[in-house]
């Protein structure tokens, strides 16, 4: 087998290798370098399954050449190598643009641990893009997830201990669901491979164990996507985690659980299932709403930014999940394309917030007043992503928005056009807030003399803020996939 | 020798670099206000080089990128956005002198962000002019908004920021909420954004449908000021003098009336339109702002105040005009969109004028001002005259066209007598308003004691308002290229 062949195992496995050897080196600079090299591998590897799959279809691979269904199937269709592409390349930049950060806000002796648990969270995230089978997606969700605690942890905040607390716990309760689900499915069709379960579900439709397992698993996964109401470790999780860590959860994490949500929905269960002997599809488009509106009025009322832009995380999730509910290829495709617009704003923000809080100290209201006269450059960053929440044409954020009021007219339901475009007002508002501190103020005494983030901070960021308007303007890449992921997901030919 | 679609082009870029180029001379004014003016002389020539192609039927098209399948953002010059190209170029030049008098005399600070924040404008405002489809207008309008949110809230104070929030709220927010989904739905019935004569909507939406959708789009093209969507801009009078002058009485708010106008004749088309009487109800609510804003504009003691809600209450003789659809009123309306352009920036400049002399912002204060600022006061009773729509100014022949046009067809409808009705009332309170200011100006004495005396404003001003004051009397006398160009508009494209 030639290298090609092996990228989807690869793809998941270096991140994996670089844990270890990063561990062992103890060495903070090579740790970063080797870390940073697995992600960029992990990016271009990516990239070529990407190339691969739209030229020549899904592409399979045995672990240990055990032909599935008996062994693990890592399997990287349109849909993965899309999530691939996006998480792969969201933890090289933020890698790329952390070190300054890092410096400032991690005791130099724990950053090799910092890179370890970096590159295991890496390998989480894309081990569960591109595994074929329920238990293995299980594990990597638990790899990533403990990781995850962990880095979170490391905030130079004591509240930050807490916070990780919080989310362990809730985190736990969700994989425990998710375990529940799979254990059901594999009880009900004794099989843990996903295509299997699905050519076996046809026979086990509708009985109560498999609709148990659905709802356990939607549940466990809300849990971890931050869905409203079961959002609420997100909000300090984000706030008190160090910014690279921030910036990466934001652009990635929960975007991943919405992965696993879709192959269960979709290609397990199938729509006549979870939209028609459940209800699930209100259930979605209510808690949908509800968290449009909810998190999106809370966010205009904090004045910590992270925490002002996690709150609008949980919106922005909102958003995701009503484009899921309208089970059509409008809707999905507006799901999959504003879960990548999302993760590029959302992962500037908190970039640009990460280089805020290194020059001027924190991020609070009150601190970042004046940002626009010591901080030109990453005010007007905040201000275009900012746009891109919002909606507004030219940047990525519309394009989201468009499929989502399409998808909405595509179903006669008008009042959900205007629910839609309604709650991006609130995000005119928590914006705004943040612009009218930037650029109607004087900076505070001590913090005048503040200056530009490093350049090292600024280019990644910078990349990303014209990635915001890039993705609004020339959509091939994300319509296209997601467009082609939502009619293969719903079996409908394009 | 450059194509026609580079030079489109062009139209956009020349601005948006002259921007870049007046931060770049942030450290030394006297250069970087010489960038202003040339940028804006060549944008005028650049747009003034696309006139004689346009009126020999050319549509110089150019297509950018495909945003989504079926969604190009795209250009295409053709006579309607040709005149509004024109106008607001052709004023950017006058106003950027006025400008430079302007924050000068007045000590104005960040004035590099100014000038800047004004080129951008211009190119927002270039860009929706040739606007080749709906959703490149859509994109340039809220592009427009954005970028003069810094020129509302230049002063910076409360005062300003909480304009700044009406401006933005109202704006955006309708731009959101109401013309967003329009266009959305627009796109997903007829396929296509693209302006075209006759329409893109004919047989795919009708009667009360259409009329809902005409709502959407009007009241979501929150800059043209149809009430109740009105309130920004007397807030945005917060804002400098030039400002007012130029956005708030050519760009922002012609880019309101404009883009109505536009999706009336090219996205709805006129005889679907007619023949579902879709429009009718727009009729009664143009005219009602008309009336209502004169009422208030009868009452403010302000300046800028009462030339803002004359404001409101012009933009809806456009509106009332475009919605009665005959030939003759579309041709009022697009004869307004200029008529009104020249003789309010006039009038702005003149208030400008005023305030940089004398620092007096109120009507009550203007006795006797006449005497010491003979060309100021000269200027602005040109523009008030146009205003009411007495000749010799521009203002006489698109209220001619107006009437005319309301008066026409075999029979006149209820519609039609309500429309005419409002004309006629509506130019009483016209009178009502600014002749007080004249007599102010001319026939009465200063008040003892009042400030030191002072002439007149700064030379650049008092050129400016001269200058804008002319062409309200030459469209008086030659009006050829404007009605051309809004013939050609209902000649098919």
């Amino acid at each position: 087998m030639t290298l090609v062949q092996q990228l989807p195992v690869l793809v998941a496995v270096v991140p994996l290798a670089a844990a270890p050897v990063a561990l062992l080196l103890r060495n903070r600079h090579l740790a970063f370098l080797v870390v940073l090299a697995a992600s960029g591998f992990a990016f271009g590897a990516s990239v070529l399954l990407w190339q691969q799959v739209a030229g020549s279809g899904p592409v399979s691979y045995a672990i240990g050449s055990w032909p599935p269904p008996w062994g693990i199937e890592y399997r990287v269709d349109r849909l993965a190598s899309f999530f691939l592409v996006l998480v792969s390349g969201m933890a090289a930049l933020v890698l790329s643009w952390g070190r300054a950060s890092l410096e400032a806000e991690i005791p130099a002796g724990q950053h090799y641990l910092f890179y370890t648990l970096f590159a295991l969270c890496l390998t989480g995230l894309l081990g569960i893009a591109v595994s074929g089978d329920a238990f293995n997606i299980f594990v990597f969700l638990e790899i990533s997830s403990l990781s995850t605690y962990v880095l979170i942890a490391m905030g130079r905040d004591r509240r930050a201990l807490a916070a990780s607390y919080n989310y362990l716990i809730m985190g736990t309760i969700g994989a425990t669901f998710i375990v529940i689900g799979i254990g059901l499915l594999y009880l009900m069709t004794g099989t843990l491979n996903l295509a299997d379960i699905a050519a076996r579900m046809p026979a086990v439709e509708g009985s109560r164990p498999v609709l148990a397992a659905l709802a356990f698993l939607t549940v466990g996964l809300s849990l971890k996507m931050a869905l409203f109401p079961l959002h609420q470790w997100l909000p300090n999780a984000y706030t008190h985690a160090p910014s690279v860590v921030s910036s990466f959860l934001a652009a990635t994490a929960t975007k991943v659980s919405v992965y696993v949500l879709l192959r269960f929905y979709f290609e397990v269960f199938g729509e006549s299932q979870v939209f028609d002997r459940l209800p699930l599809e209100q259930v979605m488009l209510c808690l949908a709403l509800a968290g449009m509106f909810a998190a999106s009025a809370v966010a205009i009322f904090q004045t910590d930014l992270k925490r002002l832009f996690a709150y609008s995380s949980v919106g922005q999730m909102g958003y995701i999940i009503l484009g899921l509910s309208f089970d059509s290829v409008t809707g999905l495709t507006a799901t999959i394309v504003h879960v990548f617009n999302h993760a590029i704003t959302k992962g500037a923000i908190f970039m640009l917030l990460g280089g805020v809080a290194l020059s001027m100290g924190g991020v609070t209201l009150p601190r970042v007043q004046g940002l626009a006269r010591v901080m030109p450059l990453t005010a007007f960053g905040l201000v275009v992503c900012g746009l891109s929440l919002i909606g507004v044409p030219g940047t990525a954020g519309f394009v989201s928005k468009w499929y989502l009021v399409k998808a909405a007219l595509e179903g006669g339901q008008w009042w959900l056009v205007f629910l839609v475009v309604g709650s991006s007002l609130l995000a005119v508002i928590y914006v705004w807030r943040v612009v009218e501190a930037a650029y109607f103020h004087a900076p505070r005494a001590d913090l005048v003399a503040a200056v530009e983030a490093p350049l090292s901070m600024l280019v990644p960021a910078g990349l990303l803020v014209a990635g915001t308007v890039y993705f609004g303007l020339e959509t091939t890449f994300t319509v296209g996939s997601a467009a082609e992921a939502a009619s293969v997901l719903l079996g409908v030919p394009r | 020798m450059i194509g026609v679609g580079q030079l489109v082009l062009a139209a956009l870029l020349v601005p948006t670099c002259g921007a870049g180029l007046i931060a770049l001379c942030h450290r030394t004014p006297d250069l970087r206000d010489a960038v202003t003016v040339a940028t804006a002389g060549l944008l005028l020539w650049i747009v003034a080089a696309l006139l004689p192609g346009v009126l020999a039927g050319d549509r110089p098209a150019l297509a950018l990128i495909t945003v989504l399948p079926g969604l190009d953002l795209a250009l295409e010059v053709e006579s309607f956005g040709m005149l509004f190209a024109l106008l607001a170029s052709g004023l950017w030049l006058v106003t950027s002198l006025y400008s430079i008098g302007y924050l000068r005399a007045n000590h104005e600070l960040r004035q590099t962000r100014f000038h800047a924040c004004f080129a951008l404008a211009l190119a927002a405002t270039t860009g929706l002019a040739f606007a080749g489809n709906l959703f490149t207008l859509f994109l340039f309008y809220e592009l427009l908004t954005l970028v003069t949110y810094p020129l509302v809230t230049h002063h910076g104070g409360d005062e300003a920021r909480r304009a700044g929030r009406t401006y933005l709220g109202l704006l955006m927010g309708t731009s959101i909420m109401l013309l967003l989904p329009a266009v959305v739905f627009i796109a997903a019935v007829a396929g296509t954004t693209d302006f075209r004569p006759g329409g893109i909507l004919a047989g795919r939406v009708d009667g009360v449908a259409l009329a809902g959708l005409l709502a959407l789009c009007v009241f979501g093209i929150g800059k043209a000021a149809l009430m109740p969507v009105h309130r920004w801009l007397p807030a945005a009078m917060v804002a400098p003098a030039p400002v007012s002058a130029l956005l708030h009485a050519v760009a922002v708010v012609k880019a309101g009336v404009f883009s109505v106008v536009k999706v009336l004749v090219f996205t709805f088309g006129i005889e679907p339109l007619a023949a579902a009487g879709g429009s009718d109800w727009l009729v009664y609510v143009a005219g009602f702002t008309i009336m209502a804003a004169s009422l208030v504009a009868l009452n403010a003691d302000n300046l800028k105040r009462r030339l803002a809600y004359s404001t409101v209450s012009q933009l809806s003789y456009v509106i009332m005009s475009a919605a009665l659809l005959a030939p003759l009123s579309l041709i009022a309306a697009v004869l307004h969109i200029a008529a009104h352009a020249l003789g309010k920036i006039t009038l702005f400049f003149a208030a400008g004028a005023i305030y940089t002399a004398s620092h007096k912002t109120e009507v009550s204060q203007l006795d006797g001002i006449g005497r010491r600022m003979p060309w100021t006061m000269g200027a602005f009773a040109v523009g008030a005259l146009s205003m009411i729509g007495l000749p010799p100014a521009a203002g006489f022949v698109s209220k001619w066209y107006m009437l005319s046009g309301a008066m026409s067809g075999p029979s006149i409808s209820g519609t039609q007598w309500v429309a005419v009705a409002v004309i006629v009332g509506s130019t009483l309170l016209n009178a009502g308003y600014f002749l007080p200011i004249i007599f102010r100006a001319f026939f009465r004495l200063p008040v003892a004691g009042d400030v030191p005396a002072h002439g007149e404003a700064p030379w650049p001003m008092v050129i400016a308002l001269t200058t804008t004051a002319t062409g309200t009397i030459l469209l008086f006398f030659m009006p050829g290229v404007p009605l051309a160009l809004a013939r050609q508009m209902l000649g098919g494209g």
